[in-house]
């Protein structure tokens, strides 16, 4: 599922409202959570899962192809962890 | 940096402020919104969302597993785990320097 076919999807079963609203709140919803990351917080959405980011110190790493050591700076990583209940509804 | 929690309440008051739906309305589509996302990862399918990331589903096999604590075996079972993807643009996002 893209998130056009999310779109239409919510289209479909909410024929009372603007497609162009639908696609307002989808985009809301990424932002958002993107926004909160960009942050540094979480994000807890019970039953479905939780974001954060997780920080990578900084290392050397190599250059695969020449070996050359490079630095590689501090970072920060997105990381989701699947909620109790969905992962529940996955293997039940 | 203040480390806050974004819940479901923030997304439904962003979404109440930007769609101008009512409070109740924007409350059911948030949780229509995550319906339909766990819904297609129940189906096996996986989930792409441009510019945020993709969420797919990988199917583990059985293996063993040790208690840590007393370190006794056990079975763990053969299961299904959604394994998410981070896109690049919100990769960068998430390093871009900026005033927190």
């Amino acid at each position: 599922m893209t998130k056009s076919e999310l779109i239409l999807k919510l289209s479909e079963s909410n024929p009372h409202l603007y497609q162009r609203d639908i696609e307002i709140l989808v985009a809301t919803i990424f932002e958002e959570i993107s926004y909160a990351l960009e942050c540094g917080n979480r994000v807890e959405l019970r039953g479905f899962g939780t974001f954060a980011t997780k920080k990578r110190g900084a290392r050397t790493g190599r250059n695969p192809r020449t070996g050359d050591s490079v630095p590689v700076s501090e970072k920060f990583v997105p990381f989701f962890k699947t909620g109790k209940q969905l992962r529940e509804k996955l293997n039940h | 940096m203040a480390e806050d929690t974004l819940t479901r309440a923030e997304l439904t008051e962003a979404v109440y402020e930007e769609v101008g739906l009512s409070r109740n309305e924007s409350a059911e589509l948030v949780e229509t919104v995550l319906g339909e996302m766990s819904n297609a990862l129940i189906r096996g399918e996986s989930v792409k969302i441009s510019s945020f990331g993709s969420f797919t589903i990988r199917n583990k096999s059985e293996r063993i597993g040790r208690n840590p604590k007393t370190g006794v075996e056990v079975p763990i079972t053969p299961r299904r785990v959604v394994i998410f993807k981070p896109s690049h643009v919100l990769k960068s996002r998430i390093n871009s320097p900026q005033d927190k």
